[in-house]
């Protein structure tokens, strides 16, 4: 399930770490990014390949809200409407953004390009409103300027 | 205005984050210099300088790294907080992205000064661009033997490893870091023992904030003499203060500690939008007590000046709110953060930030009632000080000063009906530790 470059960077980072477990997180971040979600299957496999308990790796992938536990679209619209983002706008703009997808918060759209959810601050508290698409951040966001990244993500 | 404007940790240096710039900057001459040193000198210069901890708590740093036992049969470790999840908080980032070998250099000497083998830095997993800056800046300085088994040639070393979070505010909390450096869920450690004694892995460990950290080479060149005539003598230093919200120029700006808060918005981020009134400040993240308008006049920026009127420094994330902001939505959206991120291992946190959130957003629909104005304070008493972690206090402080200071809010939104339903008691909560 792991490519053979994530095989490869798993040997290295094996002499970081004095125990196996340390590795849970890191390899957990190599399925998602290899698959997008991470599935119960990809759990065991986490769990045989680091030889601990699938409960472990269960109770690791649902403790961390970045792991995600379902599939997501394509573009991962994560939408802040903590403190700083709420006295700027950040809940209007991701209303706006549900509403143009025409989803509520935590849904995905049926073609399967977009996944919007709300999270928590991501320290962009400075360049308030803001959202995260997959690893990217944009920030200083107004209504048109998120219309304008919808339509070229919509697009590509 | 502060008479001192030198930025020491975010220079407006064109391209700093590059080691050639660095370097050329008189970059990893503390460095050199430590290697001079003998490890408890440093630890004595670091004392001296009275730098405290950025991170919140304001632990004074020098203290911390003298816990670390000299002699150990087992690895010691540094511990990196680059975790950032407080919100209001959004200085760090700064650093990684616009001065990370001063950070990556000033880890390097406190690795020294307390015979630590790794340095693990923990970064939020939001981060993944400034983890990739900073991992540039940890491989460069590999290249250059500043890291490695045999730094400068002293026959010390010290390995760098960076470890990206996955998403959970509670790992800020330097135990919880710790459990999840571990590949465990960031459940918070019950203390004692302090990681000084048993931290990962069982091992001396120290944690230290990213910022904190970024001030030891500056400390170490300038001198400790010079250091601590900066800003506030008990808590000297700049301070990068991050101000958002209602405010014209929000962003990270760096200044002594011990500045006026008013200065601060209207003279450095240039004031409140449309000249409004202010109606409530949040002096440092969202953990820390609320000040009124009114009440800003005078404050100063440091850690026992903000305690004077109630409130703390915290990370110095100042959050503005001008006159039309509902404070009780406000205060709501923060209880809601609490409910999410809280661990769910003591009961009181766990329970209480639930309640919290239910009862207050009770208010926003128009459902609230006298006595819950009380519940809720009651809630909060009952959360603050039985908890592992200060999580719990965290969630509580908020709540407990804005029903303080803002009791009209409550009274006037809540139901004067006699008819409206009687809330349910919340059991008494047993304290399981010591407070």
């Amino acid at each position: 399930m792991l490519s053979k470059e994530n095989f490869e960077k798993l040997e290295r980072l094996k002499s970081q770490y004095p125990t196996t477990k340390s590795l849970s997180l890191p390899v957990l971040w190599m399925i998602q990014e290899q698959h997008g979600w991470i599935s119960p299957e990809s759990m065991q496999y986490v769990a045989d390949l680091l030889q601990l308990p699938v409960s472990h790796v269960y109770g690791v992938v649902t403790f961390y809200t970045m792991f995600n536990t379902k599939p997501v679209g394509k573009y991962h619209l994560q939408v802040c409407t903590n403190v700083s983002c709420l006295l700027r706008g950040g809940e209007e703009l991701l209303d706006h953004i549900c509403k143009r997808l025409h989803v509520k918060r935590g849904e995905i759209t049926l073609d399967q390009r977009f996944t919007v959810t709300e999270v928590e601050c991501l320290g962009s508290c400075g360049t308030a409103p803001m959202l995260q698409a997959n690893d990217e951040y944009y920030e200083n966001l107004s209504t048109e300027k998120v219309e304008r990244l919808l339509d070229e993500w919509s697009k590509g | 205005m502060s008479e001192f404007t030198e930025k020491l940790i975010l220079p407006d240096i064109p391209n700093l984050h590059q080691l050639d710039v660095y370097e050329r900057h008189g970059g990893y001459q503390a460095l050199r210099k430590a290697m001079g040193m003998k490890p408890e000198e440093i630890i004595e210069e670091v004392k001296k300088s009275n730098l405290r901890g950025r991170g919140g708590a304001c632990f004074p740093t020098g203290m911390k790294w003298s816990f670390m036992p000299k002699q150990s049969t087992k690895p010691k470790y540094l511990c990196a907080n680059g975790d950032e999840s407080e919100p209001g908080t959004f200085k760090d980032r700064q650093i990684f992205e616009c001065n990370p070998h001063l950070f990556i250099e000033g880890a390097i000497i406190a690795a020294y000064a307390m015979g630590v083998t790794t340095v693990y830095t923990y970064i939020r997993g939001e981060y993944a661009k400034w983890i990739a800056i900073l991992q540039k800046a940890v491989d460069d300085a590999y290249a250059r033997n500043y890291i490695g088994k045999n730094i400068l040639g002293t026959g010390f070393g010290t390995e760098f490893v960076i470890y990206r979070g996955a998403g959970a505010y509670i790992c800020g909390e330097e135990s919880a870091l710790m459990n999840s450096l571990q590949g465990e869920r960031g459940y918070p450690r019950v203390k004692p023992p302090f990681p000084a004694q048993v931290g990962l892995y069982g091992c001396p460990t120290t944690i230290n904030n990213i910022e904190t950290i970024a001030n030891v080479p500056i400390i170490l060149n300038r001198g400790a003499e010079w250091y601590w005539k900066i800003g506030a003598p008990k808590q000297p230093g700049t301070l990068l203060y991050g101000i958002s919200g209602h405010v014209n120029k929000p962003g990270v700006y760096e200044f002594p500690t011990g500045i006026l808060l008013t200065d601060l918005i209207y003279n450095y981020a240039g004031g409140v939008p449309g000249e409004k009134k202010i109606k409530a400040v949040i002096p440092g993240g969202s953990s820390t007590m609320w000040l009124r308008g009114e009440e800003i006049e005078g404050v100063k920026m440091d850690a026992d000046s903000l305690k004077a009127v109630g409130t703390a420094i915290g990370t110095g994330g100042v959050i503005v709110m001008d006159e039309d902001t509902d404070v009780l939505k406000v205060l709501a959206r923060i209880a809601h953060f609490y409910h999410h991120e809280s661990c769910g291992q003591c009961t009181p946190c766990r329970e209480g930030c639930g309640w919290m959130e239910k009862i207050l957003n009770r208010f926003l629909a128009g459902d609230g009632t006298m006595s819950d104005i009380d519940l809720l304070m009651d809630v909060a008493n009952n959360i603050e000080g039985n908890t592992i972690c200060a999580l719990g206090d965290a969630a509580a402080w908020p709540v407990q000063s804005v029903i303080r200071k803002f009791r009209e809010e409550f009274e006037a939104r809540a139901k004067k009906s006699p008819t409206a339903p009687k809330p349910v008691t919340p059991p008494h909560l047993v304290t399981t530790f010591d407070a």
